[in-house]
């Protein structure tokens, strides 16, 4: 006897063995929170948007159009910043796609004026003379039908207003395709201009959001002896780096000296670490060091003892 | 003895035919949407636009030829392996007419429009449940008939079979989940990154249950048969078997290669790619060594052609996907025609051609005589392999020319072309893609041809008899 000679066995173990990589794979990750949560910044559709997803959808341009950009350099210098998961939490489906037959629209949205898509979707090759892409004029004579777009901004738990559903009326499909065209990557773009903007501002004008947090004290200095230690000494006196237990530091020593000092590094042999900790560990790192700063030697030791 | 069973043959028959018929349909509607490509006024209407009939194009061969083919050979395969009739003869009646129907409602909808977008999926939530209702009449008659056996031992076939079975249901099931907001229309449960991962995981592994395993059952079946001779090696189709299902349910992944999907799904998904190098070839190699000292039967025996040159294809197919999924090769191949060129590649070529010699070797077998022409067949093989040939070669070109232009850059760093100077440069390929569909297509048509011929010549003897 063997499983070759059991079927019910065989299935049993048949199933076992596929089970293995579905749930490793792709199982276990849908409970993850780093495919799930939005980036901050990033908005679910509008009633006109997503009547303009559905039509994306209903018309296959999934199957010609991508929408997923690579982290990959001559990718991000042709279609912009490359895509990033927490801004398709609100994506059902996803329409990432798997080939470009036309190019991708991850980063459409503000690529051209609204005058520019209802003009390429009336007639492409009138501004694209080689494109081989269906003309799409008859959107024009359906309208989006308000009543549906509600119903599917409640099935999705979208947020909406009376006057946004009422503000369909006489809206076309076109109207709602040339909408979430310019949908597409719009939040994001937003977001990293906000971020550059900030970035922009002098440092004098930041503030730190954990200033004498005490949790944020600890994983500052979890943080400071990965990072830092090796050069300004786990006491934060010192070696190759400077001693930043000093009265006064070269660079300054408020909270915004320190952030622009470890963000942007420092002649003399700095380096910035803006990139590699984040502004979130960089104000933790902050604050650990003001609080050795205020409370000397002492408290340093002392929080050693405490959580290590 | 075998004329004691009272084997169901009706349905095998119903199955053959009806997977020619949406075989047709399905390649007729492939040659126009490349047509499409290059002329664009072809898109005749809303439903007939290319985003639309390229969806009634998978999943009418996918589901259409493929499934057709597959519950048809299934039927015949299940009933002489197990040495017993179906159980439920009636239900499979039903089955076959179900399943035409479903088709027939699924072409429609998606010409409608009504489509989930995923790829291998679009079909929406009514039509969901009538694939699995479907699906579940299926499974009871085949693993009834296997219960029932009268010889003790399963063999190779009946295992691909019945892993088929429980796979493609839990797949099709986890990855459609949905919830309605109409009669057509439904949204995922799953959304961006999640649903992209499950998509793919079915995705992939449809490709694996659907194109795959079933067609492996036909082809350790049909094999043997035809040439008279066991399978090479016993041990080597058990290796095969379980690492095959156990490593393709990993796999999917390497369709989101530099996507947001974390990148140790991806990982894990390019690294069992590779390993699935191993089971597949391990079916090749005991095609070929079965044929050890009978190569002969190359040029006698039509059969052993389909046969050998599917299993060839299904070979290299297996090495050029895993190679596809490495990173360095991804970021130049993925999102040109290359991958059509892949997918095509085991499609007309592993596919058709090993579920083609099946088709033929059940239908001698249910009207015990011989293909009513074997010079027809022979013209149907070479030109399916020509049409085959000249698609997959023309798509490889073309893609690989495309990865390139889209990386090349200037002396002075930045991007040489535009996405549309890269895109003119398919259209005399995409034109030869057409023509080698045509080709293809008129092999198809030889072999439904001979097919119904064969089918007339064996009631004319089975009257003459009677």
């Amino acid at each position: 006897m063997n499983v070759y000679s059991r079927p019910i066995v065989f299935l049993v173990l048949a199933i076992v063995v596929i089970s293995v990589g579905t749930l490793v794979t792709t199982f276990i990750p849908l409970f993850a929170k780093t495919t799930s949560t939005p980036i901050d910044g990033i908005k679910p559709y509008t009633a006109l948007e997503l009547a303009g997803r559905d039509i994306y959808v209903r018309e296959g341009c999934n199957n010609c159009h991508t929408q997923t950009v690579r982290p990959l350099k001559f990718e991000t210098d042709r279609y912009g910043d490359y895509s990033r998961g927490g801004e398709f939490v609100y994506d059902r489906p996803f329409l990432w796609g798997s080939k470009r037959t036309g190019p991708d629209l991850a980063r459409e949205g503000g690529r051209y004026p609204d005058a520019w898509h209802y003009q390429h979707f009336k007639d492409p090759r009138a501004l694209v003379p080689d494109s081989n892409m269906p003309a799409y004029g008859w959107l024009e004579d359906t309208q989006v039908d308000p009543a549906v777009a509600e119903k599917k901004m409640a099935a999705l738990g979208f947020p909406y207003t009376a006057d946004e559903i009422t503000a369909l009326n006489g809206k076309t499909e076109m109207d709602a395709m040339v909408a979430y065209m310019q949908k597409l990557g719009r939040d994001f773009k937003e977001i990293m201009a906000a971020k550059n903007a900030q970035a922009a501002m002098p440092a004098s004008a930041l503030s730190n959001p954990y200033a004498g947090n005490k949790s944020a004290i600890e994983e500052g200095d979890d943080i400071f002896e990965v990072n830092c230690a090796s050069c300004h000494g786990k006491d934060l006196k010192g070696g190759i780096g400077a001693d930043l237990t000093a009265a006064s530091l070269k660079f300054g020593g408020t909270d915004a000296d320190l952030y622009a000092s470890i963000t942007g590094g420092r002649p003399g042999g700095m380096p910035p670490f803006k990139d590699a900790l984040g502004d979130d560990k960089v104000w933790r790192v902050v604050s650990f060091i003001q609080y050795v700063r205020g409370g000397g030697e002492e408290a340093k030791e002392a929080g050693h003892g405490g959580h290590h | 003895m075998e004329k004691e069973v009272n084997y169901e043959y009706g349905v095998v028959q119903g199955f053959a035919l009806s997977a020619l018929f949406w075989g047709v349909i399905g390649v007729l509607i492939g040659i126009l949407i490349s047509f499409q490509l290059v002329y664009p006024e072809l898109n005749f209407a809303p439903w007939l636009t290319y985003g639309r009939l390229r969806v009634v194009h998978t999943n009418g061969l996918a589901f259409g030829f493929g499934l057709g083919a597959i519950f048809g050979m299934f039927y015949y395969i299940t009933q002489r392996l197990a040495k017993a009739p179906l159980p439920f003869p009636k239900l499979a009646r039903v089955h076959l007419w179900l399943f035409n129907a479903a088709i027939a409602a699924a072409a429609v909808t998606l010409l409608l429009g009504y489509s989930q977008a995923k790829e291998y999926a679009e079909l929406e939530w009514p039509l969901d449940i009538g694939v699995v209702v479907i699906w579940v009449m299926f499974a009871v008659n085949i693993i009834g008939t296997i219960l029932n056996r009268k010889e003790k031992q399963m063999y190779v076939s009946l295992w691909y079979i019945l892993a088929t079975i429980v796979t493609v249901a839990v797949l099709y099931i986890l990855n459609n989940l949905a919830i309605p907001v109409g009669l057509l229309k439904s949204y995922s449960v799953y959304a961006g990154v999640d649903d992209a991962n499950v998509q793919w995981w079915y995705g992939h592994n449809a490709v694996g249950f659907v194109f795959t395993t079933p067609i492996l059952a036909m082809f350790y079946y049909v094999l043997p048969k035809a040439t008279g001779a066991p399978i090479f090696s016993h041990r080597l189709s058990i290796i095969g078997f379980w690492a095959l299902i156990f490593g393709y349910l990993w796999t999917g992944a390497h369709h989101l290669v530099y996507t947001p999907v974390p990148d140790w799904i991806q990982t894990t998904a390019i690294v069992f790619s590779i390993f699935l190098i191993a089971p597949s070839w391990a079916s090749v190699v005991n095609g070929y060594y079965t044929m050890n000292g009978r190569w002969d039967q190359m040029r006698s025996n039509y059969l052993i052609k389909f046969l050998i040159l599917g299993i060839t294809f299904y070979g290299l197919q297996t090495i050029q996907g895993p190679s596809q999924a490495i990173r360095a090769v991804s970021q130049v191949m993925h999102y040109t025609d290359y991958l059509p060129g892949h997918v095509h590649m085991g499609t007309m070529g592993w596919v058709a051609l090993t579920a083609s010699a099946a088709i033929y070797y059940v239908i001698e077998r249910v009207y015990k005589t011989e293909v009513y022409s074997v010079p027809l067949a022979n013209a149907h093989f070479w030109l399916a392999l020509i049409g085959q040939l000249i698609f997959s070669v023309t798509m490889w070109f073309t893609g690989l020319q495309q990865g390139l232009m889209m990386m090349q850059r200037n002396a002075d760093g930045t991007l040489a072309h535009t996405f549309m100077e890269a895109l003119k440069l398919n259209y005399p390929f995409w034109i030869m893609r057409g023509v080698g569909g045509v080709i293809f297509f008129l092999g198809f048509a030889i072999f439904v041809y001979n097919i119904l011929m064969t089918i007339q010549k064996g009631k004319r003897l089975g009257a003459a008899a009677a």
